[in-house]
């Protein structure tokens, strides 16, 4: 627009502009504030769904097509097909969606022979059994082969024999076996069977593979288990094959020690499990089969585990109940990944419930029958229920039962714990871990490694300021405040790297001179005033006011270089050599190299500037007319300091020291290079921690997006904004009205 | 004398004095740690002397040592008497740690030795010292240097032998290497474009043989070439390998080092001053230039450096925009009451909010959910490997633009509210609109600040590490982010970054002890890099406050 035509024209053409450029500011700037709420929502957005409460939903149901009393119910992986377990000895494969037949296969049992008992070994490998009339036993598996033939996924079921298709004989007697349990694994396989005469057969196979052939044997050990005679109802076999549970119906409970084959097996226990006069009337382990769950006539499901005692004694503990089913319990059945389960009672209701965050997520209403049999998938996303007369298939959705405010904030009862306690433990590499989020020792840790910074910095920074900002000449105070100002932008990596690379190896080596230091310095100092005053004025009048700390300069190098150098000398004489054994000697302390006094170094350091920074500009500007009105009257620079001056900037040093706290609690990299990161929970100087910031930094990259562990992480990072965002926000606050009562004076 | 200490004492002068203190501490604090790391961080490239010296062992056993003395330390004769040594009367003892080198025949580079027991320490001339590509130093003296495994030269001819040889076959590896990684690389990655460019034609449902049949031809054009490159390759292997030396160490055991293997080698007693200097520069040179070896624990941190300056860089152009409209309108054209007030100390906040949350975010904002999704609508033919939906350079700048995005904010909001209120009403007086004296006046005066504020950005975003660590770093990237490949600069690439060397090789290297010099010098480097920004700063803003005084009066 070289030469406009009409001046009209290009005001109306100038006026739009402006109004473009202040829709397009207004809209800019509105995006850029949005995108920093973006943050906080985004943060929250994806911690949300862990609070969301679990949901059922009923696919179909369909009526049973009974052939014979049925013994198990089971689902595969994708919750597509079902399985079922007749006492004929036959198994049936149907579509979990409307129940049609896909598959009958007939177990190849002896002729004449009729089924007595049933048992399930690890839910995750299949393995299943049947104690037979004629004291043999046989051991099949269900499998799910899957295909992709037309880029179409194929699930084919199939039954197979490990030990092979010719049962197992167990009983000698040739008796009935009529209570069984088994657990199989790759080197080995152990039975429990009960005869009618309640003799409890032990056996025991060892795998033993010859070198020349491709045969496999197995050697068999049978034991009987000194049992008390009672009428057993259930028979538990943990999958290390170690301990055995027995239990009668009127629930009493011995717990048999097994591990140790050449031997009787030793009975660890016996305790009642069942008080007053309810029934026992359901018994199984959670996955990893350290808990056991019991379910009674009343409809409480117990969770029971081993701890260890004095002496390294097992003892069976009640740890928690959980009461939300009102009538007997009539199935139990543990997820396969997580330490959650599902119950079914007398009145038709399923319920789904997490041991760890001890959590009832649902109780579901399924029918007006009492429900006998769960088959839940190994995902524990679909669930098979059947009455007497119909199969229900049901959906979950229970993506994250293990949060609850307990487990995230409260002490909880972990198993092979010997008490409740804070634990954070987020991941192993087995799939029947128990995760431990408690964030309680991470918060622990990032209070204590800002408690220790701010032990060091505030002294420093506070008094620093002080004298920087009233005391010193104008002309220090320009190089000096820079220099401090400085330390702010150097990268918390590097103070991080020296912490723990250069200053954690010095302070564990000359720690005698380090607390020394904290003696000799403040004496030091105060006797190099002293020195000062008494010498002859003539000296101390070339020196002009305000100068201080240049002269202590040297002082403070001379003080320093004579703690470090006392220190061995400290350490052969006081500690006898070395400060670290006579510490754990003769105190109990343990010392680890990288502790909280080295991170509260460090981070004292990294925190000093901010907090310097701004008490130095609250009190530089408290004006002038007010120091001056008190020295007139009398008071001493010091006094004048103390009652007037400090008061005055009180409000800026607190909103200072929040900032500095703030920032001590978010700190990163201080914390992860300077600490062992071991979320331990104790103040100790001398022991190191974990913080919830080091922690995110460590964990998040290895967590699956989406879990449990990665929204916890999230929520760490929530809380971490909110402690800082709250800190900033009192402080700021804080600053402004300090502003406005500035203004007024 | 007693009466002036009760005066003095109640004076409140102790305070004063004490607090005095507090400032002589923080600049001790200060100024030692800027000199420790200058001084580490310096002579890291320094050749030291090598000594050749009888050692008492524990055992009473005595044996030769060579080596440099990496760094001495003072400790009580308790703890060596711990070890088995036999001391008496002494109270403390002085320690090296020596640095022997030859890990490939002694398993361990360094060693512990006291003062004491170390005798007939002499220097010799032709100690010499290979630097290598692997396994570290190796110290000893040149016996014989050997072209295809026969002596062609011997004692001090070897010496003058050897350095040619040595020219040669640097020459040589520069040559393998640029085929490697330029060339080859180069090939690689047009492979993998064809690779991709299939898939998606199979993806579309494209039925047509034609541009399946060109996409053919193109990769055998392309084998083709890299047929030749790969037999280029092995004349240029067959001829490096050529050559070695053999060089006695100190157990007298004699070892035989391909120089292939062999970055430098040198006679540091025989060096003078200035030799010494010519080395340290050559060192420098290397570090600031060359790509890192050994697990990053040895040669030069170029990459490092590389990423950290395209990161800021690519972080600058987005953050300077946003920040700037964002004060802009904070301060020009919002309408000034509780809202704004608010806004504005959540902004101020957001400074101090960690920088691990941002990173947080980061991750899953925009390397799951921005990447994933856009993953999905662009490069199916990638699928499953991610192209965005991993952490990269693209990423690491936004979190971080989003992270100083407050610093650009208040700076030039500060700047803005700094204009004297008179300079805009003239302007608006003499009929400008407020775009025209928002454009023509009040930015252009408020630009210092804008600039304050983008340095200070850019000083905080290069000392950043733990966001980066989740959203785009890593400790070795085979490719840097910018290259000569079609469209040149990647941005969806992972980058090395200095503050994450730091991390990196000072933590997670399995030889702390060799490392430790090149974390100091790297720790040197960026600090340097960050002072001088922040000092920039500094001096921007005070030229600032100066201009506006005189405006004001």
């Amino acid at each position: 627009m070289s030469q406009p035509a009409n001046p009209q024209l290009l005001l109306r053409w100038r006026m739009l502009k402006d109004r473009l450029a202040r829709y397009a500011v207004t809209l800019g700037g509105l995006g850029v504030i949005a995108a920093i709420v973006l943050i906080f929502v985004y943060l929250v957005f994806v911690v949300l769904p862990m609070f969301k409460p679990a949901e059922t939903h009923k696919i179909s149901s369909y009526p049973l097509q009974q052939q014979s009393q049925t013994l198990y119910l089971a689902m595969e992986e994708q919750g597509e097909i079902g399985m079922q377990v007749f006492r004929s000895g036959v198994l049936r494969f149907f579509r979990t969606e409307d129940g049609a037949t896909l598959k009958e296969v007939a177990l190849p049992l002896p002729a004449g022979v009729k089924v007595m008992s049933f048992a399930e070994a690890d839910p995750a490998s299949g393995v299943l059994a049947m104690g037979l009339s004629n004291g043999q036993v046989l051991v099949f598996k269900h499998v799910y082969h899957v295909t992709y033939p037309n880029d179409q996924r194929l699930i084919t079921p199939a039954v197979e024999f490990p030990l092979g298709e010719a049962p197992l004989k167990v009983d000698e007697d040739e008796l009935p076996l009529l209570k069984l349990a088994l657990q199989l694994d790759e080197e080995q396989l152990t039975l429990a069977a009960v005869t009618p005469d309640q003799r409890i057969i032990l056996q025991h196979l060892a795998k033993e593979e010859s070198l020349l052939e491709d045969e496999v044997s197995w050697q068999a050990t049978t034991l009987l288990v000194p049992h008390p005679r009672d009428e057993v109802k259930y028979l538990l076999l943990d999958k290390q094959q170690r301990d055995l549970f027995v239990a009668t119906a009127n629930g009493e409970l011995s717990f048999y020690d097994i591990s140790d084959w050449e031997e009787e097996p030793a009975l660890v226990q016996h305790l009642p499990l069942i008080e007053g006069r309810q029934q026992l009337t359901s018994l199984t382990f959670l996955i990893g089969d350290i808990s056991l769950l019991v379910g009674s006539s009343d409809g409480t499901i117990a969770q029971w585990f081993p701890v260890r005692g004095e002496g390294g004694k097992r003892v069976l503990t009640h740890i928690r109940d959980f009461d939300d089913l009102k009538t007997q319990v009539n199935a139990i059945v543990p997820e396969q990944q997580r330490k959650g389960f599902i119950a079914v009672d007398a009145s038709g209701k399923m319920g789904v419930f997490h041991s760890t965050s001890h959590r009832t997520l649902i109780v579901e209403p399924v029918s007006s029958q009492a429900i006998r049999h769960i088959g839940l998938s190994p995902r524990a996303d679909a669930v098979l229920l059947q009455d007497s007369e119909r199969i229900y298939f049901y959906r979950i959705e229970n993506e994250y039962p293990e949060i609850s405010w307990s487990s995230l904030w409260g002490k909880v009862w972990y198993e092979s714990y010997p008490q409740p306690d804070y634990i954070w433990q987020s991941s192993s590499s087995s799939n029947d871990f128990e995760p431990k989020l408690s964030l309680v020792p991470l918060s622990y840790g990032t209070l204590k490694a800002a408690f220790y910074a701010m032990l060091i910095a505030i002294p420093l920074s506070i008094m620093g300021a002080i004298f920087t900002a009233h005391f010193m000449s104008s002309r220090m105070r320009q190089m000096v405040k820079p220099t401090i100002e400085i330390m702010e932008a150097l990268p918390t990596v590097i103070l991080g790297f020296l912490a723990g690379l250069w200053l954690a190896p010095f302070v564990e080596s000359h720690l005698p001179g380090i607390f020394s230091l904290l003696i000799l310095m403040p004496l030091g100092l105060l006797f190099a005033a002293w020195t000062w005053s008494v010498l002859p004025s003539a000296i101390r009048h070339r020196v002009p006011d305000g100068w201080e700390a240049a002269l202590l300069i040297p002082v403070v190098i001379i003080i320093g270089y004579v703690s470090v150098s006392l220190s061995p000398v400290l350490e052969t004489h006081l500690f006898g050599g070395d400060v670290r054994i006579w510490l754990s000697h003769e105190l109990g302390i343990e010392y680890d190299q990288r502790n909280a006094l080295v991170v509260g170094l460090a981070m004292g350091f990294a925190v000093i500037p901010t907090i310097f920074s701004i008490t130095e500009d609250a009190i530089f500007a408290v004006p002038k007319h007010l120091v001056q009105g008190s020295l007139a009257l009398g008071a001493t620079p010091w006094q004048t300091m103390m009652r007037v001056v400090l008061l005055t900037a009180s409000p800026g040093i607190f909103s200072a020291v929040m900032i500095g706290l703030g920032r001590a609690v978010g700190e990163t990299m201080i914390v992860l290079m300077a600490t062992g990161n071991t979320p331990v929970m104790d103040f100790s100087v001398f022991e190191g921690m974990r913080t919830l910031s080091a922690n995110i930094a460590v964990e998040i990259p290895e967590s699956e997006v989406g879990s449990t562990h990665y929204r916890v992480l999230f929520l760490a990072a929530v809380v971490l904004f909110m402690f800082t965002f709250i800190f900033n926000t009192a402080a700021e606050m804080v600053r402004q009205r300090l502003r406005k009562r500035y203004g007024n004076l | 004398m007693r009466q002036h200490t009760v005066k003095w004492l109640k004076s409140g002068d102790p305070w004063i004095w004490l607090n005095a203190g507090a400032v002589s501490i923080s600049l001790i604090m200060v100024l030692g740690l800027l000199l420790l790391i200058l001084v580490r961080g310096m002579g890291y490239f320094w050749p030291s002397d090598v000594l050749d010296a009888k050692y008492r062992q524990a055992n009473g056993e005595v044996i030769r040592l060579i080596g440099e003395i990496d760094s001495k330390e003072i400790i009580p004769a308790a703890n060596a008497r711990d070890n088995g040594y036999d001391i008496k009367g002494e109270e403390e003892l002085v320690r090296y740690l020596m640095k022997v080198g030859n890990r490939d025949v002694y398993g361990n580079d360094f060693k512990l030795v006291l003062k004491i027991f170390l005798t007939d320490i002499t220097y010799p001339e032709d100690l010499i010292a290979v630097e290598r590509r692997e396994w570290g130093n190796a110290y000893g003296y040149l016996k014989a240097v050997k072209e295809n495994g026969k002596v062609v030269a011997e004692g001090k001819a070897a010496q003058q032998e050897l350095a040619a040889r040595i020219e040669r076959a640097v020459v040589l590896f520069k040559q393998i290497r640029d085929i490697q990684k330029h060339d080859i690389g180069a090939i690689n990655y047009q492979l993998e474009r064809l690779r991709l460019k299939k898939r998606r034609l199979e993806l579309d449902g494209v039925k047509d043989p034609a541009p399946y049949a060109a996409i053919e031809k193109q990769r055998q054009a392309i084998q083709k070439e890299y047929e030749q490159h790969r037999k280029q390759m092995a004349v240029l292997s067959e001829r490096i390998r050529r050559d070695s030396m053999q060089i006695e160490t100190m157990t007298g055991q004699m070892v035989e080092i391909p120089l292939q293997k062999v970055v430098r080698a040198y006679y540091p007693n025989a060096m003078g001053v200035w030799g010494k200097l010519g080395f340290y520069v050559s060192k420098l040179w290397e570090f600031v230039s060359d790509e890192p070896r050994e697990a990053n624990t040895e040669g030069g941190i170029f990459p490092a450096i590389f990423g950290t300056v395209l990161m800021v860089m690519i972080m600058s152009v987005i953050v300077t925009p946003l920040g700037v409209v964002a004060a802009v309108y904070l301060r020009e054209y919002a309408k000034q009451g509780l809202v704004i007030r608010l806004i504005r100390i959540a902004v101020n906040n957001l400074a101090g909010v960690p920088s691990i949350v941002y990173g947080v975010f980061g991750l899953g904002f925009f390397v799951y959910f921005l990447g994933g999704n856009i993953d999905a609508l662009f490069f199916p033919e990638a699928q499953p490997a991610p192209t965005f939906g991993t952490p990269g350079i693209l990423w690491s700048s936004l979190t971080l633009a989003l992270l100083t995005l407050p610093v650009v904010i208040v700076a030039t909001e500060e700047g803005l509210a700094r204009i004297p209120r008179a300079v805009r009403e003239g302007s608006l007086a003499l009929g400008a609109s407020k775009l025209e004296t928002l454009w023509r006046i009040v930015l252009p005066m408020a630009s210092p600040a804008m600039m304050t504020g983008l340095i200070l950005a850019v000083a905080r975003a290069a000392g950043e590490v733990a966001p980066l660590m989740l959203v785009g770093v890593v400790k070795m990237a085979p490719t840097l982010p910018l290259d000569g490949n079609f469209p040149y600069l990647h941005v969806e690439r992972k980058f090395m970054h200095l503050g994450f060397h730091i991390y990196d090789v000072g933590f997670q290297s399995p030889n702390v002890e060799a490392a430790r010099p090149l974390v100091y010098a790297t720790s040197l480097l960026l600090i340097l890099v960050i002072v001088v920004l922040n000092l920039a700063a500094i001096h921007i803003r005070n030229n600032l406050r100066e201009k506006y005084r005189s405006l004001e009066h």
